[in-house]
């Protein structure tokens, strides 16, 4: 506490002094950030805090969590260690955290953290520590025998989403120049590909067209699959900004989320169905004479094939396929292609699917169709799940990706990368095969060895058995992680490796801008960043001279020129301009060039024609049959506490205490009390999770949240179906049935550390009188 | 008018909670959240909202009155301050004198615990951890014109009454504007007392 002027000696004031509170006279300079006030005094000073005082320092950063990736500051003591977070005024989330971000930095220093490289011959031992020559060493000779024994494409590499752009480059050059194998993919395969590939083929560039500041200038958004308020809280704020200026918000949803909730329309579509509404949507588009013909006439191929296949999806024929009102699909409809300017982004809902690429594709067909393309508050946006989900596909960590986005399969591309990486084109082994695939082939003995960076499989992959056949089939596996996560403790070797505050590096967000992470403390005695991991393995490799880095900014130079003339192209980003301006979105072809925050702005896509590729959609039901033993939707998802496989956040002590287990969210229909365990039952098996009963989910869904492993595991249940385009697996719906069960099997926890790590010496007890409430506060009134 | 103060919104929480884990890493309470998140109709809606202290003004903050060991003190610009830990008894009187239920007591310290209004960060002259984080702007910080100005049309009310009882608080409720009502009711209707309808 401090003196302050305007404070009055509370004794002195005494209990009942209290009068009208009136208006404190504010120094400009002082206006609370995030207030008119603040702004009108010019936004200075942006977001001081007393840090000289403390004797802290802030390290400006960004969120290591989602595709959003909100501007923070990293509290670093006297000592050198990260011990807070303090809002940060960045332009993506104005000073605004969800409670992932403001509890992200306690895994930094967590009692958790791995420090020194774990090993073991077989899986039979038990990990040792061993040193950081023994566990390299033992790696490089399993490499080569698996490599000598059964060929170069016998051992594989998967990389993650949340790993800067820096390394996942280094992943894709590590795979093909220093193990010399097709097979590498990464874990934003489970993400956004379906986007990816929807607008590679519609437009000729793979990322949402427009900036989320564009979503306050539109007069109708719609959110299709996407649970905005949980996956990416912070981005409500641009959809309640919208709103606050009279815009209609449509959601498409089965539940009835918190964005849900407050929508003009809110669809509550049956899973797996997502084509179907788009397609009748398209057609009383059409029926109607909303279409901007004069738009697609000078802008768009396709159109006329696109229209017959609408003509197939009356408004009748669809709301039977998705159990939703006829009179709903033509009130979307008239909302969206009424509306002057409309946008529609989306998310893993309609993403998630057997046939993910073309539920986007559909939603592209509808802006295309309404005119709704490239203008400010107009267009198109797909949510980035992974912090990094975006630009870790760009430089060439996806299977068929080579930087740049260039295509493994073009020769022409394939010549351009091999020149900068110094190899000859024979040399650049063909595209491999999707992240779910290459675990079959691990279980089929075609992948033998694997080496994991910054991914969990074994809760993040669907069908937990046939993923656990996969890694203990492997004759070695080793995987790059900060903690021993439920993947990791399979391997032989784990690589104890940075944080995200312990290393510098970029991210591209939702919006394709690119912003710069700083360090802010040095790693733990022991842990090596992930770019030195790699380096020193490619140099016992004998690919030492292509993989000479001190670090991130050389890794960076280099990906800048391999990406430049591409459309990817990052060669005028570096990053003093990312300090000075806070992120650039690509293409930034030169270094005097602005970025590109909106695409098309000019009617052209990055087509050699400059025109959108309309395509065909049709409707198919999931892979996953619906039976009498299995009359049921699965759909999963994330809770707002937990992110992807829960292997950091469910360490976190608050995001545990907010959250501590999944469940069955299920309708009241079903004559289930409130935490009732009830059994789960798909054709993969079965897991019991206690009931989540409550009106705001569709009678026929039932909805779990995948952040935890076996025996509560969500992703023991969903099928490993994939989209035949994006190899995305269909985790959005499979067919099952609700029973009832004895108990649940709590899920062994692992340690979490305390709510906060700041004062541990001044810590109050967290004793709370309150009793607790049901998770999430979805349960019902009548407790059990 | 009001001068800066918290603004609740209802309409726009999306129950994230980001509000209790910024005050729990705000330096004011040590690791101790001093914000519930409610939820209004569980097992229909996922509709939620936070509680803040609500700091109220007329009549005195009645946990404040009933403080047998005058802990609570209320500044001159209305804020309710957290019990004086060198006063504070834990008798829990504040507790239940609270009508929006605010104060926690903890046991083990036998010490009453509230928010004060950040006066660490307000003293700064940036706005209270919880309105700085909000995803949404449910909690926000601010005076009633910068709100409106945000949010062209909005409502807001600073008085509620509970049965008889009539509270002014210093900070404010969004309320919807086509559904002004002056004063607004506090808490939630008193149906039945120990088994027996009282509405009747």
């Amino acid at each position: 506490m401090t003196a302050d002027p305007r404070v009055a000696d509370p004794r002195a004031a005494g209990p009942r002094a209290a009068g009208p509170r009136a208006a404190v006279p504010l120094d400009p300079s002082l206006a609370p950030p995030g207030t008119r006030a603040f702004r009108d005094a010019g936004g200075i000073p942006a977001d001081q805090w007393h840090a000289d005082q403390n004797g802290e320092t802030l390290v400006p950063t960004h969120c290591c969590f989602c595709g959003v990736q909100c501007g923070m500051y990293l509290r670093v003591d006297r000592a050198g260690k990260v011990f807070g977070v303090e809002p940060r005024n960045h332009d993506i989330n104005r000073m605004r955290l969800c409670p992932k971000g403001i509890n992200a930095y306690q895994q930094v220093n967590h009692p958790d953290r791995l420090t020194a490289p774990l090993m073991r011959r077989s899986r039979e031992e038990d990990f040792r520590e061993v040193s950081w020559d023994e566990a390299l060493d033992f790696t490089v000779a399993e490499i080569k025998r698996i490599q000598q024994t059964y060929g170069n494409d016998a051992f594989g590499l998967l990389g993650g989403a949340s790993l800067f752009s820096e390394k996942t480059y280094l992943v894709g050059k590590f795979a093909r120049v220093a193990l010399k194998s097709r097979h590498v993919d990464y874990n934003g395969r489970l993400c956004m590909v379906s986007a990816a590939g929807a607008n590679k083929l519609a437009f000729g560039i793979d990322r949402a067209g427009n900036p989320f500041s564009d979503i306050l200038l539109t007069d109708c958004l719609l959110i299709a699959g996407s649970n905005v308020g949980e996956c990416f809280p912070v981005m409500t704020q641009y959809v309640w900004g919208a709103r606050d200026r009279g815009a209609s918000l449509i959601v498409i949803d089965p539940r009835e989320t918190a964005i849900a909730r407050t929508a003009d329309i809110h669809v509550a579509l049956k899973p797996g169905t997502d084509s179907a509404f788009f397609n009748a949507v398209l057609n009383v588009v059409i029926e109607e004479g909303l279409t901007d013909e004069t738009y697609l006439a000078a802008h768009a191929t396709g159109w006329e094939e696109v229209k017959a296949k609408a003509a197939e999806y009356p408004p009748s024929r669809s709301a039977e396929i998705c159990g939703v009102p006829a009179e709903q699909i033509v009130q979307v409809a008239r909302t969206f292609a009424r509306a002057p300017k409309a946008m529609a982004w989306h998310a893993r809902g309609i993403e998630h699917h057997s046939q993910g690429v073309e539920n986007c594709l559909a939603v592209i067909n509808l802006c295309a169709a309404t005119g709704h393309i490239g203008k400010p508050g107009a267009g198109y946006g797909t949510i980035t799940g992974q912090g990094n989900g975006q630009g870790g596909r760009e430089h060439g960590q996806k299977s068929d990706l080579l930087p740049g986005g260039r295509s493994i399969a073009n020769e022409e591309h394939r010549r351009q990368i091999c020149e900068i990486w110094g190899i000859e084109e024979s040399e650049l082994p063909p595209a491999g095969t999707s992240m779910m695939e290459m675990v079959w082939q691990m279980r089929r003995r075609e992948i033998r060895g694997l080496i994991g960076i910054c991914n969990n499989p074994f809760v993040s992959l669907p069908n937990y058995k046939v993923v656990k056949e996969g890694y203990d089939t492997t004759e070695f596996h080793a995987q790059f992680d900060f903690f021993l996560s439920e993947t990791a403790a399979n391997a032989h070797v784990v690589f104890p490796v940075t944080t995200w505050a312990e290393d510098e590096g970029v991210m591209a967000n939702a919006e394709a801008r690119v912003v710069k992470h700083n360090k802010a403390q040095d790693p733990p005695p022991g842990v090596r960043t992930d770019t030195w991991v790699m380096c020193e393995l490619a140099r016992r490799l004998g690919a030492g001279d292509k993989f000479a880095f001190a670090g991130s900014r050389e890794v960076f130079d280099e990906l800048r020129i391999a990406s430049a003339g591409t459309v990817n192209d990052y060669y005028g980003i570096t990053y003093e301009r990312l300090e000075e301006t806070g992120g650039i979105a690509w293409p930034c072809p030169s270094i005097d060039h602005p970025g590109t925050p909106r695409l098309f702005e000019d009617g052209r896509t990055y087509h050699p024609d400059g025109k959108i590729h309309m395509q065909v959609v049709d409707w198919h039901p999931p892979m996953d049959p619906y039976d009498d033993e299995h009359p049921m939707s699965l759909t999963t998802g994330r809770t707002v506490a937990h992110f992807l496989s829960g292997n950091q956040t469910r360490r976190l002590g608050a995001l545990v205490e907010q959250t501590p287990r999944p469940w069955a969210e299920i309708h009241p229909s079903h004559g289930f009390r409130n935490g009732e365990p009830v059994r789960v039952v798909t054709r993969r098996g079965s897991e019991v999770f206690p009931a989540l009963v409550t009106e705001a989910i569709r009678p026929d869904t039932v909805f779990i949240p995948y952040h935890w492993p076996v025996p509560t595991s969500a992703n023991a249940l969903t099928i490993d179906a994939l989209d035949p385009r994006s190899k995305i697996p269909e985790y959005k719906v499979c067919a099952c049935r609700i029973e009832h069960a004895e108990k649940i099997d709590e899920v062994p926890a692992p340690p979490a550390a305390p709510g906060h790590v700041a004062y541990p010496e001044t810590q109050v007890s967290r004793t709370d009188p309150l009793p607790p409430t049901a998770p999430q506060g979805r349960g019902t009134s009548e407790r059990s | 008018m009001m001068g800066r103060t918290i603004f609740i919104d209802p309409g726009r929480c999306i129950g994230c909670q980001a509000c209790v884990s910024a005050c729990r890493e705000c330096d004011s309470h040590r690791g101790k959240s001093m914000i519930h998140l409610d939820y209004t109709d569980e097992g229909r809606s996922v509709a939620s909202l936070p509680t803040v202290c609500m700091h109220c003004e007329d009549p005195v903050a009645p946990c404040a009155e009933v403080c047998p060991a005058d802990a609570i003190l209320v500044t001159a610009d209305g804020v309710v301050q957290q019990a004086d830990t060198t006063r504070c008894i834990g008798c829990a009187n504040c507790v239940n004198a609270c009508p929006f239920g605010v104060p926690k007591i903890d046991l083990q310290a036998k010490l009453q615990m509230k928010c004060n209004l950040c006066y660490d960060r307000t003293a700064y002259g940036l706005a209270p951890m919880c309105a700085t984080v909000c995803p949404t702007g449910a909690l926000f910080y601010g005076t009633v014109e910068e709100l409106q100005a945000e949010r062209p049309g909005v409502q807001v009310a600073d008085t509620f009454v509970f049965g008889e009882s009539e509270v002014r608080t210093g900070v404010a409720m969004v309320v919807p504007a086509d559904k002004v009502q002056w004063p607004v009711p506090g808490g939630l209707p008193v149906v039945e007392v120990n088994g027996k309808d009282v509405r009747r």
